[in-house]
């Protein structure tokens, strides 16, 4: 007795039949290129504080990250693609991050996960990074402090979106990168990362304390902020 | 149910005597009626030492734990804190007795200059990290240090973040040359000619080292002939943006200290305000308290063994021990409407009331942790391979854990059975019947046996606080301190005075200063708050049970091979944003 049964051949890429067709496809290398970075992103997570935990159940298994092609997480910048920020950036460790995201090649994406990455968080401090984006550039911004492992998902999945739709939103050599609030260095002779991390010097005013608004009114009024 | 243990409050050391007969000039006894621990201070820097020396030796004091260094630039403080004597400099040493159980702080002040101190370093090895971080954040400087050199912030950073005239948002710039660690020449030995050792970096982004820390290590092939451990790299300035900010808005920050266990923070920080303010909690706040603590240190223990058996090659142990992380997760989350920086504690209960199956909830998830946890301890407790990798690995003798300033779990590894819940019970730990699980061996096994044992220990807890969970208000009724009910502040002036005030003044707590302990995840978690009597904190301090103990890293793991720092440094489990806050 002879049975057949259709094989079931899933879709091979984006604007590709599947089903019973020839043995052969027709596409854009760059589309199959896409395709395959997208579904194969192997992060790099620079975990440095609370996302880093929630990062860890986002990657075991009650979450389970390989859903999504992206559990392969590898902590050599040689081997990564994707460097997911998970976690406050101090001024300590900026050069630090900075020589990791050197160290990777090409193709390479930035996640910032949390608001700490992206921002600095509700840290206004002496000592913290006030956003990632002052050393590295970033794909996707992920908000939470820290996100919710679906949140962080929705970035994955974003940044998969991004990856296939081909879009470049940054220099994708490093040594050209220009960060977003750039320091003053006419001659560029301070590597990026020390032109960023020294571009937020300008004093950021004191913050008033509750409870003493009418004392620290005073105090900008004596230092001269009233104009 | 706030209040200190019995006994506490306004207590003068029992050494008192003693200390006046062998000191009478150079140590003043403070009695004030409200003293949260006995406190004494040395007028005379000069005889500090010879004081200090005393306190260590003599078997009628005996502290021979040092647990922390709190220091305070008084420069504008509006009410006086310590001996009245002008110097801008207040540090409070903070002592501990093992053998009679006793807290014990040590007052000296100092000058704005010469801002020196002698070194106690000779005396408490533990002092080292705690005077190298009052150096850099408060400029404070020890004559004979034996290294005295930045800790939390990088080298390129100017001036002293902690003092009053330094403003909360200057920052300087780190370049990777401010990075180098300067010291790792003095390891540089005459070994070095005979030897071949290599100079390898551990560190700051490492999968092992789970979370930013640094160890520089020099190897004589596998094997470490000396390390130099670095911190800073999470330094987020907790002490100065708790300055910035009222006593409410403070809770949030410290849920980012021991982020895997943020409850177990929460709670140490209010205990403190609310000594302080003299609030009473009710019931069912404390109740709430004990048992999603319990749960935290539950969590907090899976991680550390978790993430540590990844690191030995056992990586199966991480999905169970993350299994019921996850379920935990989802109680706390039905509680406080977050995973993990979940925010519920108020001074003075909880910021919104359990759901109404807390109970049922809890006890359904005791036997999913039992489970697991059964199959960890089925997989790796006799596990050949396991026991080789932790068993005579980072081993720590009774000495030196105490020399060391460890608590916790690692001092009760290394024969000490010295836990704050049983010790000085607070909450509600004085009624529960629980064991404090000690061993001798003061290896990494005895660490993970301990902490195996521990979480048993509190699902009893759990488990006898359920059955007589107390219902009632979840917050205080003493509105100065917590917001009035919705219907008070729309219907009665004085509901809406008491909410108008609480809300733009921030509660006003009455001035003084307070250390208050608890037993955090890794061991005593003490919060030194000093109160000007304004809505913020003049000054906090926490004692990070992790801060000596990565502090004593580097004195450990000489003489064993590198895998063996892999398997103490996770067993240690340093937590980073606690390490640096």
């Amino acid at each position: 007795m002879k049975t057949s049964l259709p094989a079931i051949r899933p879709p091979i890429a984006p604007g590709v039949p599947s089903g019973g067709g020839p043995e052969f496809l027709t596409t854009k290398l760059d589309l199959l290129v896409q395709w395959a970075q997208s579904n194969s992103l192997w992060p790099l997570p620079f975990g440095t504080a609370c996302c880093a935990i929630e990062f860890m159940s986002v990657v075991s298994s009650h979450y389970d990250l390989a859903r999504f092609g992206a559990e392969v997480v590898r902590f050599s910048p040689r081997q990564a693609d994707v460097l997911i920020v998970a976690g406050t950036v101090v001024d300590k460790l900026a050069p630090v991050l900075r020589k990791i995201y050197d160290q990777m090649t090409e193709p390479k994406w930035v996640i910032s996960m949390g608001v700490c990455a992206c921002t600095g968080g509700f840290y206004r401090a002496y000592h913290v990074v006030q956003g990632i984006d002052e050393i590295v550039p970033v794909d996707v911004y992920v908000a939470g402090c820290p996100p919710t492992p679906e949140n962080l998902m929705y970035g994955i999945l974003l940044l998969q979106e991004k990856i296939r739709s081909g879009e470049l939103a940054r220099h994708r050599e490093s040594k050209t990168f220009v960060p977003i609030r750039v320091g003053e260095d006419p001659k560029g002779t301070i590597p990026a990362y020390s032109q960023a991390v020294m571009a937020p010097h300008t004093k950021a005013g004191p913050m008033p304390v509750m409870g003493d608004t009418a004392e620290a009114e005073a105090e900008l009024e004596r230092k001269g902020a009233k104009p | 149910m706030s209040a200190l243990p019995p006994g506490a409050k306004g207590r003068v050391p029992a050494c008192a005597p003693l200390l006046t007969r062998r000191f009478p000039a150079n140590v003043w006894i403070e009695a004030r009626p409200d003293a949260d621990i006995p406190t004494i201070s040395v007028p005379d820097p000069g005889s500090l030492l010879e004081v200090m020396r005393f306190l260590r030796d003599d078997p009628g004091t005996a502290f021979d734990l040092f647990l922390d260094l709190a220091a305070v630039d008084r420069s504008m403080l509006r009410a006086p804190v310590g001996p009245r004597d002008g110097n801008r400099f207040l540090l409070n040493y903070l002592l501990y007795s093992v053998k009679r159980n006793e807290h014990l702080r040590v007052r000296v002040t100092v000058p704005e200059s010469p801002a020196v101190l002698p070194t106690v370093v000779p005396i408490w090895p533990a002092a080292n990290w705690f005077e190298r971080e009052v150096w850099d954040l408060m400029g404070v400087s020890f004559s004979g240090h034996p290294n005295l050199k930045r800790l939390l912030t990088h080298n390129g950073f100017v001036g002293h973040a902690l003092r009053k005239d330094y403003e909360a948002g200057q920052r300087w710039l780190c370049t990777e040359e401010d990075l180098l660690p300067t010291q790792l020449a003095a390891l540089t030995d005459a070994e070095e000619d005979v030897f071949e050792t290599t100079t390898v970096n551990f560190g700051p982004s490492h999968p092992a080292t789970h979370g930013t820390l640094r160890v520089v290590l020099r190897l004589d092939g596998e094997r470490i002939v000396a390390a130099e451990g670095e911190c800073g790299y999470m330094h987020r300035c907790f002490e100065k943006m708790s300055e910035t900010h009222n006593y409410q808005q403070v809770i949030p920050f410290t849920d980012r200290l021991n982020y895997c266990s943020p409850m177990l923070n929460g709670n140490g920080y209010v205990r403190a305000v609310e000594d302080l303010l003299g609030v009473a909690v009710p019931p069912r706040a404390v109740a709430v308290r004990v048992i999603l603590g319990e749960f935290s240190r539950i969590m907090d223990h899976l991680v550390c063994i978790g993430t540590n058996l990844v690191d030995l090659g056992a990586l199966t142990n991480f999905w169970y021990a993350y299994q019921p992380r996850e379920e935990i997760y989802s109680l706390i989350e039905a509680c406080s409407g977050a995973r993990l920086t979940i925010s519920y504690v108020r001074i003075g209960g909880l910021a919104a009331d359990v759901p109404e199956n807390f109970v049922e909830w809890c006890r359904s998830l005791l036997p999913k942790i039992r489970a697991r946890m059964a199959d960890v301890d089925g997989l790796i407790s006799k596990n050949r391979i396991a026991m080789k990798r932790m068993r005579g690995t980072g081993v720590v003798s009774r000495e030196d854990a105490i020399a060391w300033g460890f608590t916790g779990p690692c001092l009760r590894a290394s024969g000490v059975p010295f836990d704050v819940r049983k010790d000085s019970p607070y909450d509600i730990y004085g009624e529960l019947d629980f064991d404090v699980p000690v061993m001798t061996d003061g290896d990494n096994y005895a660490r993970y046996l301990v902490r195996m044992e521990e979480m048993r220990q509190s699902m009893r807890m759990i488990e006898q606080v359920l059955a007589k969970f107390p219902s009632g208000p979840i917050i205080t009724d003493d509105y100065r301190v917590a917001l009035p009910p919705k219907e008070m502040v729309y219907n009665e002036m004085e509901g809406l005075i008491y909410h108008f005030k609480l809300v733009f003044e921030g509660i006003k707590v009455p001035a003084g200063d307070i250390y208050s302990y608890t037993e955090g995840a890794n061991g005593e978690l003490g919060y030194s708050i000093v109160s000007d009597g304004s809505g913020s904190p003049y000054r906090i301090k926490v004692r990070p049970p992790c801060f000596p103990l990565f502090a004593a890293f580097e004195k450990m793991v000489p003489g064993g091979m590198i895998s063996d720092a892999v398997a103490t440094l996770g067993m240690l489990n340093i937590i980073a944003g606690e390490l640096d806050r």
